[in-house]
């Protein structure tokens, strides 16, 4: 079975040309039977994780695997990462916590597990919460996350239970790059260590991949960035996972610190910086279409992508957070009539994108003079610019902002590329109250962190900002911009970049970059 | 002769799930392995399964205190590494 691959092969339809103001616009450029099966689900939709929400259940704590960034040990309900969750569920109680949830946050569709280990290495408690909740919120989206070890095993049993999105991290294709990343799996009743435990988990990656996409499912692959280690094999693994059919590949920052604990972050492995992930995406997205825009979230994670609220519904909050089986009843007509409604808005700017008319032209407005020729537009440079958004508008005051989208800005049009978080994943042992991490954490303020996260970043759009975070973002070359409050972002970036296409400033090269 | 589960388990339930005499249980602060029901896989398999599945270094010990995953084992971080860090404080 052949899935359609968007960056691919844009169908005539699509913005095949730079003409369209978003020609990077994923959305647009898929079939209607992959865009039905995913205009709902925030972790494979772009579009769709400004506005609905999922949420994971953290029911699968055993895994068969051992990877060098993770550490089993640490359980902090600040950190923000795979891997790490606040409490373990069983499925009943998870069941509870779902339909509490989806009662909560009408945007809902999606319930995932992923872990803290692996869905399948905890297979009795993965398929009972699916096959409880298939039967009592039939609405929702089962998804599931899994390093694909035992999935070949499982993989008729994940169709039966009508799972449909499968996630499959893979780092590698390579066994001896494997061994640096996983030192063991436990197969067949062993240990087995180094690079024949990684040929085996490669396999069945593999394998698993190819029965999921016979079988219908899409599938989309997860691969951890790791400089040094894997970050040029990881084009041969985007061109091998699109070849077999997966529909998206995401490829995720390492996170290593040595706070953490793990091999990577106590042996001073660099993490990517935004930039050298930026540019492993883009040479990637030439034979598949990246996911830009996965938050890394907790194996508890609640909410629309980046904003957790997982702390609202905790077990001991739980029995005052139920409701009646009628009360779900009702919560379900309601989520069936928000989706509808978001799906309806989501179409019309789809339309709304297609409709419009070419923007290039318009990109350079003539100057006064005629002394001043219109430049040609292939002279500009891309700009990146910053957006403290809240349901894909400009809508979230700078001071608020815990995460920024960032968008480049090129004559090709406004692309997606990534967000950058504005608080250290965990800022080591001081708020952790873990006394088993030693390192301290650089004290910085959080604008200063803030503005170093932002950094390559000519201009940062906002809502609202105070003056003192002005003159600091301006004095390192960021400039603010509230103007364009509760603006689509598409339009404010674009709006942005013609203003400074009009002043000039786009002729000269950028101003030196703060460094990250 | 069984083997034991130390307080540095973090209860994530992988030995359960392998262990073929159904010896372990769910408990607080940790999962405890039955004595009276291990037999250390002997005869059934190679090696004991909750030990080849652990993830947590110093977790299990056998009749003599000896760690089947001493620290550094699973993750290849070397012992000095790990105290410098504070991350081994020694046998329970």
């Amino acid at each position: 079975m052949e899935l359609p691959v968007i960056g691919n092969t844009a169908s005539p339809a699509a913005c095949a040309s730079s003409g369209c103001g978003t020609p990077a616009s994923t959305e647009d450029r898929l079939s209607d039977a992959i865009r039905a099966k995913v205009q709902d689900h925030p972790c494979f939709s772009e579009d769709a994780h400004h506005y609905f929400a999922r949420m994971h259940v953290a029911v699968a704590p055993a895994c068969n695997i051992q990877c060098n960034y993770c550490n089993r040990k640490y359980d902090c309900a600040n950190e923000s990462r795979p891997g790490v969750v606040s409490e373990l569920l069983s499925p009943d109680q998870a069941i509870r916590k779902v339909l509490a949830v989806a009662a909560r946050i009408p945007q809902m569709t999606v319930l995932g597990i992923a872990g803290p280990g692996d869905p399948l290495a905890n297979p009795a408690r993965t398929f009972e919460t699916f096959r409880q909740l298939s039967a009592r919120a039939p609405d929702l989206k089962l998804c599931l996350s899994t390093n694909g070890l035992k999935l070949p095993h499982y993989v008729d049993e994940i169709a039966r239970h009508n799972i449909d999105h499968v996630t499959i991290t893979i780092n590698c294709l390579d066994p001896e790059i494997g061994a640096r990343i996983y030192p063991w799996i436990f197969w067949n009743n062993r240990r087995i260590r180094g690079a024949k435990g990684a040929r085996i988990l490669i396999e069945q990656q593999q394998q698993g991949l190819e029965m999921l996409i016979a079988r219908g499912i899409l599938v989309k692959v997860n691969s951890v960035l790791i400089p040094g280690v894997n970050d040029q094999h990881l084009k041969e693994v985007s061109r091998a996972v699109k070849a077999k059919g997966a529909f998206l590949h995401n490829v995720m920052p390492l996170i290593a610190a040595a706070e953490h604990g793990t091999y990577y972050g106590l042996s001073g492995q660099a993490s990517p910086t935004p930039a050298q992930l930026q540019e492993l995406q883009d040479a990637c997205a030439g034979d598949m279409a990246m996911m830009r825009h996965c938050r890394q979230c907790r194996a508890d994670a609640v909410g629309l992508l980046g904003e957790d609220r997982g702390s609202e519904f905790t077990m001991d909050k739980l029995d005052a957070l139920e409701l009646s089986e009628i009360d779900y009843a009702t919560a379900r007509q309601r989520r069936q009539v928000v989706h509808d409604e978001i799906i309806a808005q989501l179409a019309q700017k789809r339309a709304a994108r297609h409709a419009s008319p070419a923007l290039l032209p318009a990109l350079l407005p003539a100057p006064a003079g005629d002394d001043h020729p219109t430049l040609p537009t292939a002279s500009l440079r891309s700009v990146l610019i910053a957006v403290a958004a809240r349901n894909g508008v400009v809508g979230e005051h700078f001071g608020h902002a815990r995460e920024f989208l960032i968008y480049e800005a090129s004559p090709d049009g406004v692309r997606f590329v990534g967000h950058r978080k504005t608080e250290l994943y965990c800022s080591g042992p001081a708020s952790c109250g873990d006394g088993e991490a030693a390192v301290e954490a650089e004290p910085q303020s959080v604008l200063e962190t803030t503005i170093a996260a932002l950094a390559g970043c000519e201009v940062v759009l906002c809502s609202k900002i105070g003056f003192e975070p002005w003159g600091q973002l301006e004095a390192a070359g960021i400039m603010p911009n509230s103007e364009h409050a509760l603006e689509p972002i598409d339009a404010a970036v674009l709006a942005v970049y013609r203003e400074m296409a009009a002043s000039g400033r786009l002729a000269l090269p950028a101003p030196s970059r703060k460094a990250a | 002769m069984a083997l034991k589960i130390t307080s540095a388990c973090r209860n994530c339930w992988a030995c359960i799930d392998v262990c073929p005499q159904q010896a372990i249980v769910e408990a607080s602060p940790h999962f405890v392995i039955k004595a009276e029901q291990c037999n250390e896989c002997l005869g059934v398999h190679d090696d004991p399964q909750c030990a080849s599945i652990c993830p947590i270094e110093a977790a299990i010990v056998d009749s003599l205190g000896a760690y089947l995953n001493p620290p550094g084992s699973l993750t290849g971080i070397p012992l000095a590494r790990l105290i410098d860090f504070g991350l081994w404080h020694g046998a329970d």
